[in-house]
């Protein structure tokens, strides 16, 4: 197939199906982030309702992923989630609570109920973003895992380094810029400027932490440039990815917040790019195997699976597309609280 | 506990608690197409209020099953590596379908469901009504074809050996129709319709008790009773022809769910009873030669025996595998004679004024929850010691790198999690059955708006 193997076109489809997944639950997790700074009970329904209809629709990227991973690299994720133990029950549970909150809140009158609702809401996107960033430096700096795909490590405490935690700031602190241009998008009058002072200070956090997770890589894992640097891409993604960080905020000035929302995405997009283009051929890269890891061709299923689930894909992905954008469409605009509201 | 007892309690407890919902998720839907098409055809409103009150509860039954379900899909990679990668080419790709056929189709189109209402015509609300049902529905097909591949595989090979060997797929279709999997998804589905329909019957007959929302609750009986009827019906004859799969294709489950030892004996029914596992009797009414019966036409015919197995390939609580089975089918009785019953009363207009027949399906509710968590922990632990039947063992399949006391903290902060949660469900649900399908503040105005414009 034009020179590609079966497996290097599935980590492709991967890659695309977590870039679905950052950019589109990246803004309802930043909503979250948010949410807590908005203080009128009025404001924070109309947050929360900005990604109300949305928010479940976009967490079924993650689903698909895990589908996806589980279909076409059984290998990695059998060694991945299972090296990630705690972490991952921790991510889980956060999820479970950001769903629940989100549906909870609005069922109580009581000013308690809904504020310990929005807190939840916020501390779960929370511990979700920084998760999964810690999750996403881990697998670059790679995992201990021996010849046979099996974790030697340590756990959590292991993983707590200083790059994989600056990439969860990072990601948090991202997600909370790309919430806030999609809710530019969605709100109006007073709550609207709120949403543009938080968006400044959200881009600076994200300026900072993508400086302090450089630096940590300069300092401490000079190899991680070096892979990097290798690539070819590299540059073009690194350069698009700086442009677009740099844009966002003259587009806002220019009230252009339809565009910069997509220039937003185009660099989570272009960031994901460059962790893949550095992982590639290897899936989780090891720190204690000679051979340097496992790769894409040793964590593969057979190849009449992989066909197979190109076949599912080229199907499904067309189709998921069409019901958001009918989604998308019904709920284009600002928002409008009714009684079915939350 | 070591690792492995840890990490079964800890998959069937939240595989259970998972199982709560999606039925009610599956059943509701139905109902909700069934009420929403009767507001269309009829224009009353009273079929408009039924459908919104529908809706919220499926809003609350369908929030929970999501949660819930992520936790399952990864729940493979961090407690069953080994298992993960031994299916990983076979059923990993169901799980792919999954989540692009199913679960794509029913997020996507929840949000009109539940927020579109005045925003979209009411002939795309419907569809999205249908939507949402059939992307329910559809979820149960792929993980059900799942597990029964792991009941009875077939269309695969084995390649490599010892720690390194894994299923592969040969033949894609021979996988999805293994021979287990049409019967079991039919009996999956027909339990969701019993467990929808009896919870909206649940709440249809403590309105009519208290002489509440009377027009609803008619109305809910209407399209509640002929469902239920069915399914409980078909439910019967569906789980019998379950059982003669499970007889051909997995003898040691059968002889555990009637506790029959002796290796090639005529062998009975049980309506009720107890296993002795240690003498292998078993005490309790049954029909000499039932089983034989219903499997052979004859009484006399031999039946496998738990005996004709070598002692480690027969499932271990045998005695437990016996009372979910029997619970199930007691209560599959039960449900045949309540619906039937019921629906006999509602045709002839007397079920208003059967005080007990109303009590007793207030109660039902729960019957259908109780015989789906009993039919699946009947098939599930009637399955063991092979985590898929005949190839891999249970305590093969476990994680290498995963130490028990990681499992102890998954289980205990899910536990936490989980009663926290189950609480919240009772708690919101019997707020929205207190509050009732009145319309709430606001509504009226809005809705006789959006109605003048629809017309
Ligand atoms: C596609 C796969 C799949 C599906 C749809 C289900 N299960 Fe399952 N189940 C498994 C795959 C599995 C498993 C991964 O194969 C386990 C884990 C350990 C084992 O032996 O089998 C298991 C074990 C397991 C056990 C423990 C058995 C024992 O250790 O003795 C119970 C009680 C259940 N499950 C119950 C359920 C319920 C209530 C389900 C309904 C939703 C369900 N399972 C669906
Ligand atoms: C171990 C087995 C199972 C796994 C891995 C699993 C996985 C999942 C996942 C990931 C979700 C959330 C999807 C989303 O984000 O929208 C979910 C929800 C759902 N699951 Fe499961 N599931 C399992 C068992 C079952 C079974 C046996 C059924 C069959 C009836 C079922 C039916 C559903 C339905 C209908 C939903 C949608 C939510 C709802 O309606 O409550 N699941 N499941
Ligand atoms: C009426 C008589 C019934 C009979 C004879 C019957 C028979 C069976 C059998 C033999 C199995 C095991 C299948 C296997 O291991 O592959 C089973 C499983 C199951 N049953 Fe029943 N059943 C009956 C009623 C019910 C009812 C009323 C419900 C729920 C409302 C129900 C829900 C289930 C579920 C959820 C399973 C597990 C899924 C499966 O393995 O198919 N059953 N049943």
């Amino acid at each position: 197939m034009m020179g590609l193997e079966l497996h290097t076109i599935w980590f492709l489809v991967i890659g695309l199906t977590v870039t679905l997944y950052a950019v589109l639950d990246g803004f309802d997790l930043g909503a979250g982030l948010l949410h807590p700074f908005f203080r009128k009970e009025q404001s924070r329904r109309i947050a929360l309702n900005a990604v109300g209809p949305v928010w479940d629709g976009n967490e079924v990227w993650l689903v698909i992923t895990g589908g996806a991973l589980f279909a076409g690299f059984p290998e990695a994720y059998a060694t991945a989630f299972s090296a990630f133990y705690v972490p991952f029950f921790l991510l889980l549970a956060a999820l479970i609570g950001r769903a629940i909150s989100i549906e909870f809140r609005s069922k109580e009158p009581m000013q308690w109920w809904r504020t310990f609702w929005d807190y939840s809401y916020f501390l779960s996107s929370l511990v979700i973003s920084v998760l999964l960033g810690m999750a996403l430096g881990n697998l670059m700096l790679g995992l201990p895992v021996d010849a046979q795909g099996v974790y030697r490590g340590a756990g959590l405490v292991e993983m707590l380094g200083a790059f994989p935690l600056s990439v969860g700031l990072a990601v948090a602190a991202l997600y909370a810029v790309h919430g806030s241009l999609y809710l530019l998008l969605k709100t109006e009058d007073r709550l609207f400027d709120r949403v543009k002072q938080l968006n400044r200070v959200a881009l600076f956090f994200f300026y900072g932490a993508m400086a302090l997770s450089t630096v940590v890589l300069f300092a401490w894992n000079p190899e991680v440039i070096e892979r990097l640097w290798h690539r070819p891409g590299f540059v073009g993604l690194a350069v698009v990815a700086f442009v677009a960080s740099m844009a966002i905020p003259v587009l806002v000035r220019r009230r252009r917040y339809g565009r910069a929302f997509f220039v937003s995405a185009g660099m989570i997009a272009s960031l994901l790019g460059l962790v893949f283009a550095q992982q590639f051929p290897f899936l989780i890269p090891s720190t204690i195997d000679p051979d340097g890891g496992m790769t894409l061709a040793e964590a593969a299923s057979s190849e009449r699976t992989l066909r197979l689930l190109l076949l599912i894909t080229v199907i499904g992905v067309p189709l998921v597309g069409l019901y958001f954008l009918f989604v998308y469409r019904v709920f284009r605009g600002k928002v409008k609280l009714d009684d079915m509201s939350y | 506990m070591d690792v492995e007892i840890l990490s079964r309690i800890q998959f069937a407890f939240t595989v259970a608690f998972h199982y709560i919902y999606p039925p009610l998720s599956i059943g509701l839907g139905f109902l909700i197409v069934l009420a929403e098409w009767r507001w269309l055809r009829t224009s009353e409103a009273v079929w408009r209020r039924l459908t919104r009150f529908l809706i919220r509860l499926f809003a609350l039954t369908f929030g929970l099953g999501v949660a819930t379900g992520i936790v399952m899909e990864f729940e493979f990679g961090t407690n069953w590596a080994v298992y993960s990668r031994y299916v990983g080419d076979v059923f990993g790709s169901a799980l792919a379908a999954e989540g692009i056929f199913a679960f794509a189709l029913e997020s996507g189109f929840l949000g009109v469901l539940l927020f579109g209402w005045g925003r979209v015509k009411p002939k795309w609300h419907f569809v999205s009504a249908v939507g949402v049902w059939l992307g329910s529905m559809f979820s149960a097909v792929w993980i059900v074809v799942a597990n029964s591949w792991q009941q009875t595989p077939a269309g695969y090979h084995v390649v490599g050996e010892g720690m390194d060997a894994r299923a592969e797929i040969v033949d894609f279709w021979a996988m999805v129709f293994n021979p287990s999997s049409v019967e079991r998804l039919a009996h999956v589905w027909l339990g969701s319709f019993l467990a929808g329909g009896f919870l909206l019957l649940s709440i249809a007959a403590w309105y009519l008790l208290r002489k509440q929302h009377v027009d609803v609750a008619r109305k809910a009986m209407a399209i509640g009773l002929p469902v239920v009827l069915v399914a409980s019906w078909a439910q019967l004859f569906s789980g019998h022809v379950a059982a003669e799969v499970v007889a051909e294709h997995q003898p040691a489950k059968l002889a555990a769910l009637e506790g029959h030892y002796a290796a090639e004996a005529p062998a009975d029914m049980y309506l009720f009873g107890w296993v002795d596992e240690e003498s292998k009797e078993v005490t309790g009414l049954g029909i000499p030669g039932g089983l034989s019966f219903l499997l052979d036409q004859d009484p006399s015919a031999p039946v496998t025996g738990l005996d004709a197995f070598a002692d480690e390939d027969r499932p271990r609580q045998v005695n437990a595998v016996f009372q979910f089975y029997h619970i199930m089918v007691a209560i599959g009785m039960l449900l045949i004679g309540l619906s039937t019953y019921g629906f006999y009363l509602f045709r002839r207009g007397k079920l208003e004024q059967s005080k007990w027949m109303l009590r007793a399906l207030t109660a039902a509710v729960l019957l259908p929850q109780i015989a789906n968590q009993a039919g699946w922990f009947a098939a599930e632990m009637g399955r063991q010691p092979w985590v898929v039947y005949g190839l891999l063992r249970t305590s093969d399949a476990l994680s290498e790198s995963v130490r028990a006391e990681q499992v102890w903290f998954s289980l205990i902060l899910f536990t936490g999690i989980y009663v926290v949660l189950f609480a919240l469900f009772i708690y919101l649900m019997r707020k929205k059955i207190l509050h009732g399908p009145e319309e709430e503040r606001g509504e009226g105005t809005r809705a006789s708006h959006l109605e003048s414009a629809w017309s």
